[in-house]
């Protein structure tokens, strides 16, 4: 799939994963998006269990979306954020809420961007669009994999762009992304396929 | 049918062969993270389908405890989430200090590092003579080693700290002897413990508490399970009786929210409300 493609293909969710140097990429990749987005958008950003409410209101501050922490069982809402808990995984479930787990840590991670991915593209399938950001270590790598084997679109962010450019680069290393861009690159695609899905 | 479709499908009759073989009910667990375990379960079997488990499961016993090793174990430390135990001194001690004698129900108590926690703080509020604690969990492994209150001495600088932050008022040390790289809790701790095999999701009532602390097991259930535990503590509970939940948990998205009053949304603690029949 091109970028061109990758911005029409239908999307029901956009997952996105970062770890070391994410919350700049975060906010960057997320600040255009308008409070009408039609998608939901979950994060798996690598963090201490406590440093929790200063990310929420640090990214409330940078973007137009609702930005929350995910709680469990919550229902998925579209235009909204849902940043996954330090210290604890998150789960998408198939009727549409998510869930959260202390099972051990994947990658010395939890959260961990795979199980995001994993359990997201089993739900979305086809309708899923999953990032890799930057970061050191490799998770994220083999669930993007999934992602990509479930028939959903998938971005990395350029490893040449990315403040650490371990993850990024594990990830091309475990598959041929859609597209590898930088971080105003995915700014817009995200803009882009918010548009194609309303 | 999909291949996910069939996987689904096969997972269903494998939880459904484990319920009807062996007694232990998962189908209401949370799928997500269930799906996951089953599928490492497989990898490391060197399996491929959630139905080649099902002949194993059904005439192998170490095939099912292999199995029910990778189900979900509460991961605990003492005092975890200290804030939790000052919010238990400030809110819960109070009320507790108006019974001549009460109970209070660790439900999946694990390896009952949060049972030994609770005991430490009610003695150092003077209340742990009037007290009957229930631990109880749906792993015998688990309960063997939390009758047992040897842990590794790895853990005891985190349990410390987590101790004082928690309104601890000793030495921390004043509670376990140290050899061998492990604690032992001073075994006094253990004189108005109670620990037995409970599951949550078939066992009922078996005793009036005033207190149920169930926390980080509500997240490993479905929505459908959720509220039949969350109706199963209703009843356990005294009028007025308090629910603490783990810090992420909440029983707002179950039907059994109305249940309970929040009397502290941070740190979970709930209150039972009286509801008509």
């Amino acid at each position: 799939m091109s970028a061109r493609a990758l911005a029409r293909a239908p999307y029901e969710a956009v997952a996105l994963g970062a770890s070391r140097g994410g919350v700049a990429a975060l906010s960057r990749v997320v600040a255009k998006l308008p409070a009408s987005f039609p998608l939901p958008v979950f994060v798996v950003e690598h963090r201490r269990a406590s440093s929790d409410s200063a990310l929420v209101e640090y990214l409330e501050s940078r973007c137009a979306l609702r930005v929350k922490e995910a709680e469990d069982k919550e229902p998925i809402v579209a235009g909204t954020l849902f940043l996954a808990p330090g210290g604890y995984h998150l789960l998408i479930e198939q009727d549409r809420t998510l869930s959260l787990s202390v099972d051990a840590p994947v990658h010395f991670c939890r959260p961990a961007i795979d199980v995001l991915f994993e359990t997201a593209a089993d739900t979305f399938g086809s309708r899923l669009l999953g990032v890799v950001l930057t970061g050191s270590g490799c998770d994220g790598a083999a669930g993007l994999a999934q992602i990509a084997r479930a028939g959903g679109g998938t971005i990395v962010q350029d490893p040449r762009s990315a403040e650490a450019a371990e993850m990024p680069r594990a990830a091309l290393a475990h598959l041929d992304p859609d597209a590898v861009l930088d971080l105003d690159g995915i700014s817009a695609l995200l803009a882009a396929i918010g548009d194609a899905s309303s | 049918m999909t291949p996910l479709a069939l996987e689904e499908l096969e997972i269903d009759l494998l939880l459904e062969a484990i319920q009807r073989r062996h007694g232990y009910d998962f189908r209401h667990y949370a799928r997500a993270s269930l799906k996951r375990r089953i599928r490492h379960r497989l990898t490391s079997a060197g399996l491929e389908r959630p139905s080649d488990l099902i002949g194993p499961i059904l005439r192998d016993e170490k095939s099912f405890s292999d199995f029910l090793a990778d189900m979900p174990v509460t991961v605990t430390e003492m005092f975890r989430d200290p804030s939790f135990f000052g919010a238990i001194r400030q809110r819960i001690v109070p009320v507790l200090r108006t019974y001549p004698f009460f109970n209070v129900w660790h439900a999946g108590c694990a390896t009952g590092e949060e049972v030994y926690s609770m005991a430490i703080l009610l003695e150092e509020e003077g209340l742990y003579d009037r007290a009957r604690i229930y631990a109880t969990d749906l792993d015998a492994r688990a309960l063997a080693h939390a009758r047992e209150g040897i842990y590794p001495l790895a853990g005891v600088r985190d349990f410390t700290r987590n101790y004082q932050a928690g309104g601890g008022r000793r030495a921390f040390s004043d509670y376990y002897h140290a050899g061998y790289g492990a604690v032992k809790l001073d075994g006094r701790l253990a004189r108005n413990l109670t620990f037995a095999q409970h599951n949550l999701v078939t066992d009922g009532v078996f005793a009036e508490m005033h207190v149920v602390v169930c926390r980080n097991v509500f997240i490993y259930f479905d929505r459908t399970l959720q509220t039949r535990v969350a109706n199963l503590f209703h009843e356990s509970l005294c009028a007025g009786g308090f629910l603490c939940l783990g810090s992420k948990e909440s029983i707002r998205f179950t039907t059994a929210g109305a249940l309970f009053e929040s009397i502290d949304e941070r740190e979970k603690l709930f209150r039972r409300r009286r509801v008509a029949a």
